[in-house]
């Protein structure tokens, strides 16, 4: 094997030139499914998490078998009920929200489980003391228990946020043109691996800066002493 | 007479079928320190956190400053702002200074203005000698430096009475003089206090009533003299000298 052959077949640059819109094309789908899956997870699973605070014994036991349910099946399993199956129910959705939505249902779940640990992490008598100076449920809830648990749940969070959008990828079983699908069509287009090493460098584009910003965030969230 | 600041009137508290506070009345009037002994499982923080209603009565009512805080509809939030509660572990919340601390409830319930809440929190760590340390966290002072906040974090609400549960119990013997001295400076400028403590030494020296429990009952109740000079109750006279014994 000679090193003309393998620059020819994974960094041939006329072949990269002419399949990059299609990898930047699918690299901008990636990034907007990866944000809105980010934040439609962490926002369901942190309201399930204080909903489940609340203590009520019938709702507590829907989150739970929500929290349990989504982080036991594969995220890939949700992505093709929601888009082969659910349609004979007559209900049908785009390759795009059902990826997003299975995505974040699973995001969610995690963010359930780990922002009540942390919530559960922080002593009772914090939010006894906030109480008895008069701070309401939800006060309590906000200035003291929640700021504190946040801090316990930042490094887990990150990493589980890291996982899940890394999993947009999946979106390409079900025809999403996110950044891999795009690359692998080129790659049997053209006959040739270079797309896939364009759409390789696209994720670490995209992803390295995710996993520098969950470095700094861990360094950041720290007691003072 | 003077109507009482603090009136519990026939509490009752269980928890399932645990019965653990059986009747209680007692009266606090202004200026008054009310010291609470008891041996552990009496019912006295029961006592003390159904005064704020940090645990529901099963029965009875409690009434501040003729105000029954038991009634259905009374406004708990509001009603909190008058009742104080010093803990044994502290609970000063970690993430904030100290003057964030003890400003929290003035910003976000009283509502005041921030310029007016850090006079009103510097006023009251000036009380107990923490002025120095506003901008501090918690996890920077000591056990007796931290209690003293708690206690400035009671105070500036400005309220009508302070419950202490232990104010001491979790501190190094060499931080409790410290404590103590807050809270008697306290009493002397007139606060209104239920303390929970075995600090006997403090009682004997700053109580104006002791009031012995057990088994979720009053057994013994009287000037400190009384209590621990004659007590005349055997349960009372039997615990007082568990006590002294550890103490010796
Ligand atoms: N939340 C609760 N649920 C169930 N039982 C409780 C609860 N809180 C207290 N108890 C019970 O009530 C009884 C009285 O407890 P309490 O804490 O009031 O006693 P105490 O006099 O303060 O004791 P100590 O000196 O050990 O602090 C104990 O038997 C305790 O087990
Ligand atoms: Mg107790």
């Amino acid at each position: 094997m000679d090193l003309k052959a393998l620059v020819f077949s994974f960094f041939n640059l006329e072949i990269a030139w002419e399949y990059l819109p299609d990898i930047l094309k699918g690299m901008v789908v990636t990034i907007e499914l990866g944000i809105v899956v980010a934040l439609t997870g962490l926002f369901v699973g942190m309201i399930l998490a204080v909903l489940r605070a609340l203590q009520i014994k019938t709702l507590n036991f829907f989150i739970i078998c929500f929290a349990d349910i989504m982080r036991a099946l594969p995220p890939l399993v949700v992505i093709m009920m929601l888009f082969f199956a659910f349609p004979y129910i007559q209900i049908s959705m785009s390759a795009f929200t059902a990826t997003w939505l299975s995505l974040s249902l699973v995001l969610a779940a995690f963010v359930e489980e780990i922002c009540w640990a942390g919530i559960v992490s922080v002593p009772k008598g914090q939010s006894e003391a906030a109480r008895s100076t008069g701070l309401n449920w939800l006060q309590s809830m906000l200035y003291v228990v929640l700021p504190q648990a946040v801090r316990l749940t930042v490094a887990p969070l990150t990493n589980r946020v890291i996982a899940i959008t890394k999993s947009t990828a999946l979106g390409s079983v079900v025809g999403l043109s996110e950044v891999l699908n795009n690359s692998q069509s080129a790659m049997s287009n053209s006959g040739n691996a270079t797309p896939l090493m364009l759409g390789a460098i696209g994720c670490l584009v995209i992803f390295i800066p995710v996993v520098l910003l969950g470095r700094w965030t861990e360094t950041r969230f720290r007691w003072k002493q | 007479m003077q109507s009482p600041i603090l009136k519990i009137t026939g509490l009752h508290k269980s928890f399932g079928d645990n019965e653990v506070l059986k009747g209680i009345d007692l009266n606090v009037t202004k200026g008054q320190l009310v010291f609470m002994i008891g041996p552990s499982g009496s019912g006295k923080s029961t006592l003390l956190r159904c005064c704020n209603r940090l645990e529901e009565p099963s029965a009875g009512s409690i009434l501040v400053d003729d105000e029954d805080i038991t009634a259905r509809g009374a406004n708990l939030n509001r009603i909190r702002q008058n009742i104080g509660m010093v803990f044994q572990h502290f609970n000063l919340y970690r993430h904030m200074s100290v003057l964030d601390n003890v400003t929290l409830a003035l910003r976000k319930v009283q509502k005041l203005p921030k310029d007016q809440a850090h006079a009103r929190g510097l006023e009251a760590l000036k009380r107990v000698g923490l002025l120095d340390k506003a901008t501090a966290y918690p996890d920077q002072l000591s056990g007796g430096q931290q209690q003293r906040v708690g206690i400035a974090r009671s105070l500036a609400l400005r309220p009508k009475v302070v419950l202490f549960d232990e104010p001491t119990s979790a501190l190094d013997p060499e931080l409790v003089g410290d404590v103590l001295k807050v809270m008697r400076e306290l009493k002397e400028d007139g606060m209104t206090m239920v303390v929970v403590s075995h600090e006997m030494g403090f009682a004997r020296a700053a109580a104006d009533h002791v009031v012995f429990m057990d088994a979720g009952q009053i057994v013994e109740q009287g000037p400190p003299s009384q209590i621990f000079g004659a007590p005349t109750h055997p349960r009372t006279q039997a615990f007082l000298a568990r006590m002294s014994e550890h103490t010796a």
